[in-house]
């Protein structure tokens, strides 16, 4: 049962790739099959608690393990929720998109691939295992970014490909001497066994580093806006949404357990200043951006700095008697609220500009003015993504602010709110910044020139940020699935 | 679960579902728009007027929804919930009228008024909220619901003007969540309760008090218009007339207002607050931007921003009452929250006939204007009347009560800054209303046809003008607004 919401996108992958003509239907429906078993799997948690499937029933050391825990399960229905619409989404853009057949065959099976690697990796047990996924992951993405057509996807694609390769080989590097110093790679056993010593340290710097590349942690962050803004919408909003986020689940869950010993609250600060400067400088450049996707994979990089504040609350809190229950859980919600908030919001934002980019013919922010009167679904699409980027209630992005400000506070550093209230700010500049232009009547002369777009992508966007909306009102429910198996201290 | 439970979301629920009707509507759908509008407006006036018969009679109306953690969504009606209510509830209904008939014809209009009810909603859960972070989601939900409206037109000017008021009033919001959160850290709850809960606190941790109190209430005073920041109001004149009406009557600078009293009343309690030193320094800024906003005004001649200017300094009467300590003085601001919403809607509602009907938007072009537009003008006169505080418009009844709770409370000085504002007052109104009755009209105005002006225009300006001079002369019985504030200040200071 547990495998099932990796085996089943790997199998659709395959029928996809053979099956040229029926991918999108073949396509969908194994998305809605993987969103049905990724519900299986989080209710099963939701309902028994933290799930562990040792696979072909070989116990831990020697064989490899499948888990679940609450974050486990909270990611796999992010990642559904994301796909599924972006699925339904895919196939009016790429029925629309003429000339682009062999972009469309490359899609289906290339994006099942990547979800069946990304919901490998919110399940693996040991760091090995986690590699191999990742690899996948990465790899599938990496074809994504190239299955464009233009010259920009592809330099963008290499480019990407680079940096997702040496960020492996460090990964690997890391793994290995974790193997070599503990013998083991099953991540509890190794949080057990891990002593502070200088082949610990070198494996964590080596892991850390790698997954700060490839979540485009500042200043780190140097492929992602043309590998984002050079694809296709629907693959913009995979990699936007849930790459990122994926690379983040797996830098949030080897600190909290495999490296907990040896995570210093210095190693925390330094991350959250990371992810400050990211908050500032990824908001000031989407400000300056006059492509619309451009600008959105430049918030892609300043939100992500936002889910590093979360390491310098969580590392002080651990190191803290008493500290994990004061603001150890409230950052660590709001970190992963943040992240699955984030996703959806992303999704729906490039979702939204792919459809304005394909019923105009371009991205240019000053040529969109006017388009609310004839996209009004994919204009509120647009602004209540926005909303939950900004952190404005009532949204998720507000939630995960709200409880990653009270973690500030409670923890004395208050310093870090000070950077996430002028990043809502300056998020809201580059937000409204579009709006603006959309609801502008100064050049309406487009009516012409403006191609129809199915309303499946329109309502498939809308449909996104709604969901990040309803996270800003229903916020127990999500809370208390999270709640299980907290990795430290805490009741 | 009963229905006091669920009042106070039906009083929510009617205008968010009256949004979510409109939005899908085509733009050609006038009809059915037309009865959604006005069906949503009547029946939330029902609700209102359950919910303040049940009140009476001694029901408690309170919902309690789970939010996050050990923070509720909490919405009740206490008199001072009431208060507000019942202006926003009447003023919709009026200005839904003046609204459909100002947009005749114009686009984007399912748009406008699914905004329009968005922002209805946020106002409700505003004046119902009953502690600080459901105040603050409902807030931050009239900030963004009111951009669209304020940029209606499309225009450059009306997104310049969208970025000014989004500027301040997101900054304003910051600053009050940085206080809100700070607050939930130090004192572990955010209930509003009457009196406050914060004196132990105050006695052990005053300066992080005064900080938070200075967070909070600088962020609301961007939306209340307390100088210096104030500057988006007039910028937000390019607004449509009736958006106007509602920024400066009702919504949005109200909010501001109301937050601050329910901050010094409900989370500090106004002797807290007073001790702290807190309110001396509001009251000093308050009597300043009487002033300041008055001399303004002085000077524009354009004549919505002549008003804007106006509710600048009218704004800060209500919180001039507030930081008084006394409950004449209390009942003196909280009465001009329902006394100016009235005048102003009134004034703002005129100034958009007179541009409708004859593009007349300055001062200097409304010599005779009174021959032409006699009802309009008469309503303008109202307003205008009681904006300077001649009995027995409601106007004179707010100055009455701020002066002789000052005196009450020792502060003399605000009967001096009383008495210049109303002389600033009469210098900026009454030569507009004079040219406009007794100077010649130009030529080349339109002849005039049958009717002065829309219906749908010209009713709503003399409703308003009328409750005006109803809540001045009526003020003493019951069901008037002094009534109503007389019961809210009951609840604050004790019977």
């Amino acid at each position: 049962m547990i495998l099932t919401p990796i085996l089943l996108p790997l199998i659709g992958a395959f029928l996809t790739f053979i099956t040229r003509r029926s991918a999108p239907l073949i396509g969908t429906a194994t998305a809605a099959l993987t969103a049905a078993s990724s519900i299986g799997v989080a209710w099963t948690v939701g309902r028994r608690g933290f799930l562990s499937y040792p696979l072909g029933d070989w116990a831990a050391p020697v064989g490899i393990a499948l888990r679940a825990d609450g974050l486990s399960a909270v990611m796999l229905l992010t990642s559904a929720s994301v796909v599924l619409p972006v699925c339904v989404y895919a196939v009016g853009y790429f029925r629309k998109q003429a000339g682009e057949a062999h972009a469309a065959a490359g899609f289906w099976p290339l994006a099942l691939l990547l979800w069946g690697g990304l919901n490998g990796l919110f399940l693996s047990g040991d760091v090995f295992n986690l590699y191999v996924v990742l690899e996948l992951m990465t790899l599938a993405a990496v074809a994504l970014v190239a299955i464009g057509s233009e010259e920009s996807g592809l330099a963008a694609a290499m480019r990407y490909l680079l940096a997702a390769f040496l960020a492996s080989m460090f990964y690997l590097l890391g793994v290995a001497l974790l193997y070599g110093a503990y013998g083991t790679l099953d991540m509890a056993m190794l949080g057990a066994r891990l002593v502070p010593e200088p082949a610990a340290y070198l494996a964590a710097a080596l892991i850390a580093g790698a997954l700060a590349l490839k979540t485009a942690l500042f200043p780190l962050h140097f492929w992602l806006p043309r590998a984002h803004a050079a694809a296709p919408a629907p693959v913009s909003a995979l990699l936007s949404s849930l790459v990122v986020t994926g690379s983040f689940y797996l830098f949030l869950r080897l600190w909290t357990s495999v490296f907990a010993p040896i995570a210093s609250v210095s190693a925390g600060q330094l991350l959250g200043i990371l992810g400050s400067t990211a908050i500032v400088w990824g908001s000031l450049q989407a400000l300056r951006q006059q492509h619309l996707k451009v600008m959105i994979a430049y918030s892609t990089v300043a939100q992500v700095g936002y889910l590093f504040l979360l390491f310098p609350l969580v590392t002080s809190a651990m190191a803290t008697a008493g500290g994990a229950d004061a603001w150890g859980v409230s950052a660590w919600n709001g970190g992963v609220y943040h992240a699955i908030s984030h996703a959806l919001a992303k999704a729906a934002m490039f979702l939204a500009a792919g459809t304005i980019v394909q019923a105009l013919g371009s991205d240019r922010i000053v040529g969109i003015s006017g388009i609310a009167r004839q996209l009004p679904v994919t204009t509120y699409a647009f602004g209540i993504a926005g909303m939950t980027l900004i952190g404005l209630p009532p949204s998720g992005g507000f939630v995960a602010k709200w409880l990653l400000l009270s973690a500030a506070f409670a923890s004395g550093q208050w310093w870090w709110a000070i950077v996430m209230l002028l990043g809502g700010i300056l998020t809201a500049g580059y937000v409204f910044l579009v709006l603006g232009q959309e609801l502008s009547q100064a050049g309406s002369d487009h009516d012409v020139e403006m191609k129809p777009v199915p309303r499946s992508m329109e309502y498939a966007a809308f449909a996104l940020a709604f969901a990040a909306l309803v996270l800003g009102l229903r916020v127990t429910e999500p809370l208390e699935l999270l709640r299980i198996g907290f990795p430290f201290g805490g009741s | 679960m009963n229905w006091t439970f669920w009042m106070p979301q039906a009083l929510l629920g009617v205008s968010l579902l009256t949004a979510a009707l409109i939005f899908p509507l085509d733009e050609e759908q006038v009809g059915l728009r037309t009865v959604l509008n006005i069906g949503g407006a009547t029946l939330k006036l029902i609700l209102v007027g359950v919910i303040f018969w049940g009140s009476f009679r001694g029901y408690e109306f309170e919902a309690r929804l789970p939010f996050m953690g050990d923070l509720s969504i909490v919405l009740q009606a206490d008199y001072l919930s009431l208060l507000f209510v019942a202006l926003s509830a009447l003023l919709w209904f009026v200005t839904t009228f003046y609204a459909i008939g100002y947009l005749e014809g114009s686009p984007n209009r399912s748009r406008f008024f699914g905004f329009f009810s968005l922002c209805v909603t946020a106002t409700m859960g505003i004046a119902l909220a009953g502690n600080l972070i459901t105040f603050f989601v409902f807030y931050e939900m009239l900030t963004v619901v009111t951009y669209p409206l304020v940029v209606h037109r499309g225009t450059g000017e009306a997104l310049e003007a969208g970025r000014v008021y989004l500027l301040y009033t997101l900054t304003g919001g910051v600053l009050l969540l940085l206080g809100i959160v700070w607050l939930h850290s130090a004192a572990g709850q955010l209930d509003f309760v009457t009196g406050g809960s914060l004196a132990a606190l105050a006695v052990e941790r005053p300066g992080t008090l005064r900080l938070i109190f200075c967070l909070l209430v600088g962020g609301l005073a961007v939306k209340a218009a307390l100088f210096p920041l104030h500057g988006w109001l007039p910028i937000a004149m390019v607004a449509p007339a009736p958006v106007s009406a509602l920024l400066h009557a009702v919504a949005v600078v109200k909010a501001g207002a109301f937050g601050i009293v329910r901050v010094v009343h409900d989370v500090y309690g106004a002797n807290v607050a007073a001790s702290l030193g807190l309110l001396t320094p509001l009251a000093a800024i308050a009597a300043f931007t009487i002033v300041y906003g008055s001399v303004r005004a002085l000077a524009q001649d354009d004549l919505k921003r002549r008003l804007a200017f106006s509710t600048v300094s009218q704004l800060s009467y209500i919180t001039l009452g507030i930081a008084i300590v006394g409950p004449v003085a209390t009942a003196g601001g909280l009465v001009h929250l329902l006394h100016q919403g009235m005048m102003k809607a009134t004034l703002f509602f005129c100034a958009g006939i007179f541009s409708e009907t004859l593009g007349v938007q300055r001062v200097s072009e409304m010599d005779g204007i009174g021959r032409r537009m006699p009802l309009t003008m008469a309503a303008f006169t109202v307003g205008a009347f009681g904006m300077i505080g001649i009995p027995p418009v409601a106007g004179f009844v707010t100055k009455w009560y701020l002066g002789l709770g000052a005196l009450e409370a020792g502060q003399g000085w605000v009967v001096g800054v009383l008495a210049v504002s109303s002389v600033l007052n009469a210098l900026y109104f009454l030569p507009i209303v004079g040219a406009a009755w007794f100077r010649p009209a130009p030529a080349e105005w339109v002849p005039r046809p049958v009717r002065e002006t829309h219906r749908m225009l010209l009713v709503p300006a003399l409703a308003t003008a009328a409750f005006s001079i109803a809540a001045g002369i009526a003020a003493g019985l019951p069901f008037s607004p002094l009534w109503l504030v007389r019961l809210a200040v009951g609840e604050i200071y004790g019977p």
